[in-house]
């Protein structure tokens, strides 16, 4: 496996820029989903659930809405938006053509979907505050949490991106992975509420310990669980980013 | 001195061999011609080169040193036109030639300054502000030679870089690319346009099934493998055989195509010789196009 050099800089730059000229067009999408779905489900639902953990429902849902937000933004710039431009615009090509190697487009990838993941759980965390959901000061490490899940699940997007054949096959992906886990990694309800067996799948799931770290950071509450829970997210990060390096150079290397 | 040097290049995929035992010498300052048809190998041995693709066997030296091993430094000189236009759609003219600099490290002043010069060379400094796809077909794959200029490079590899353009623009390209060349600027040209391959190209190869049928100086070329001129006959199917049985006889090098026949290495004493009838046929001057057919065959590669 080759490693990635300073150089990954210029493709994050490049993404960064394409990214701020078409703002006006993102932007809704981007900002509009998050809070509609916090109002809906912490108003809506929220007025029938009750106390969870003690907390009005709203507050509960708060750190999974942001988790599981920075995930998608991350997993939709690093499937769709990393496969369109290897094979539709030919970028990869243009780029690789320049000092840049394969593992340098591959890492300014992976990047440029976790800072798309620190966007989404920043602007998450800023209108919860507004509705004053959020009470920790803790809280203000969110960014810090949301960078290093992008960084996880932009390397398992780009792994995926690096094998399927054609754009469609990412609806698997979504439907069969990432929608699942959004549901199976206490976002919505706590994982106890689960019977044993699904509890310990839940675990399995990257989304599951990002989930519980964030719900620690924003309530303020450190339990010992913590350090496991970032050890796993660290350790598969490692991996699906080496994977996914692997995997691109065998992609465009032919 | 020798810039690019190929040994016993190879590149195979899983069903066929794309670049068959490719050994070649380009040296500096000189523009290399590497014309086939579809399919024949040229793109892979490009990509080869440009340290995009590794070869299945075989060595490249790139400015005296192994490829493989200092592919960065090497791509960090060397400007490259790709036949597909992959220039950045979401991105303003200018923002394209800004971004390609900064991936060569060019600081952003003197990026702005060489992204202005290129504009004006190829004539599109006033579609700056527009985005790609406001721009003609035409106007692309200028930006797309402007843009493989962008780092001064030692060493172009340009593949097709006319296709599509109107002669007007065609000439424009040619003669930067002239003008280039005359300042050191080794090219390596991958082209389809036999006309463009004569004008520019100090020695050509003409590649065939993943090999190199013949290299030399498109004149040489010519030369040898048809002469200076070539004599084009067109006959209906009685006298057609007849003729051929003529020629034949007369030991003429000659080729049918189609309803016409070819033929070449005419000397004067055979216009003489009655083996024809040299007043129903017409004289014209040898072209590249001929030996490329002779070469490769009229059949469709693919």
């Amino acid at each position: 496996m080759r490693l990635f050099s300073w150089r990954f800089i210029r493709v994050w730059q490049r993404n960064r820029d394409v990214f701020f000229s078409l703002w006006h067009a993102e932007a809704p999408g981007f900002l509009a989903e998050p809070i509609i779905i916090l109002l809906a489900m912490g108003l809506g639902l929220g007025a029938y659930v009750g106390l969870v953990d003690g907390q009005r429902y709203i507050e509960f849902i708060v750190p999974g809405l942001i988790a599981g937000y920075a995930m998608f933004s991350a997993n939709f710039e690093c499937t769709y938006g990393s496969f369109f431009r290897m094979e539709y615009q030919k970028t990869f090509d243009a780029i690789i053509a320049t000092p840049l190697s394969i593992e340098d487009v591959a890492a300014g990838e992976i990047f440029w979907g976790a800072t798309r993941s620190v966007l989404t759980g920043s602007v998450m965390l800023a209108v919860a505050a507004c509705f004053q959901l959020v009470h920790s000061p803790w809280a203000l490490l969110i960014p810090i949490i949301c960078f290093l899940e992008g960084i996880l699940f932009s390397a398992i997007a780009l792994f995926f991106t690096s094998i399927v054949p054609s754009i469609y096959s990412f609806n698997y992906y979504f439907s069969l992975f990432i929608t699942p886990m959004f549901f199976f990694s206490g976002v919505f309800f706590p994982l106890s509420s689960f019977p044993e067996i699904v509890q310990t799948l839940s675990w399995a799931v990257p989304l599951t310990p990002v989930v519980y770290v964030t719900r620690s950071v924003i309530g303020g509450e450190f339990q010992p669980g913590l350090l496991g829970a970032l050890a796993l997210i660290v350790a598969l990060t490692v991996l699906f980013f080496s994977i996914s390096l692997v995997m691109m150079r065998r992609r465009l290397a032919k | 001195m020798v810039v690019i040097k190929t040994k016993n290049l190879t590149k195979s995929f899983a069903d066929l061999v794309a670049v068959d035992d490719v050994s070649l010498e380009i040296g500096e300052g000189e523009c290399f011609g590497l014309l086939g048809p579809n399919g024949a190998g040229k793109t892979s041995l490009i990509r080869m080169i440009t340290a995009v693709s590794p070869p299945t066997k075989g060595e490249i030296w790139v400015l005296g040193g192994d490829l493989q091993s200092h592919s960065r430094q090497v791509k960090a000189v060397l400007g490259v036109v790709p036949q597909v236009d992959n220039l950045d759609p979401d991105l303003t003219v200018l923002q394209n030639l800004l971004t390609f600099a900064r991936y060569f490290d060019i600081p952003k002043v003197e990026a702005k300054r060489r992204s202005m010069e290129v504009l004006r060379l190829f004539q599109l400094e006033d579609r700056c502000k527009s985005r790609i796809r406001e721009l003609s077909g035409g106007m692309r794959r200028r930006l797309l030679v402007a843009r493989g200029l962008i780092n001064s490079p030692r060493m172009m590899v340009l593949d097709e870089p006319t296709i599509g353009l109107d002669p007007q623009a065609k000439y424009l390209v040619w003669h930067k690319l002239t003008e280039l060349k005359s300042q050191g600027v080794t090219q390596l040209l991958c082209t389809q346009n036999m006309e463009e391959a004569s004008a520019l190209c100090d020695r050509v190869a003409i590649m065939h099934q993943g090999r190199i049928m013949s290299l030399d100086a498109p004149v040489k070329l010519i030369s040898r493998y048809v002469g200076e001129v070539v004599w084009e006959i067109e006959l209906n199917s009685e006298e057609r055989d007849k003729t051929i049985k003529d020629l034949k006889s007369h030991g003429l090098d000659f080729e049918v195509v189609g309803d016409k026949i070819h033929i070449f290495h005419v000397k004067d004493d055979e216009l003489t010789s009655g083996a024809l009838d040299w007043r129903k046929a017409m004289r014209r001057a040898a072209t590249l196009e001929d030996v490329f057919f002779r070469l490769t065959g009229r059949s469709l590669a693919e």
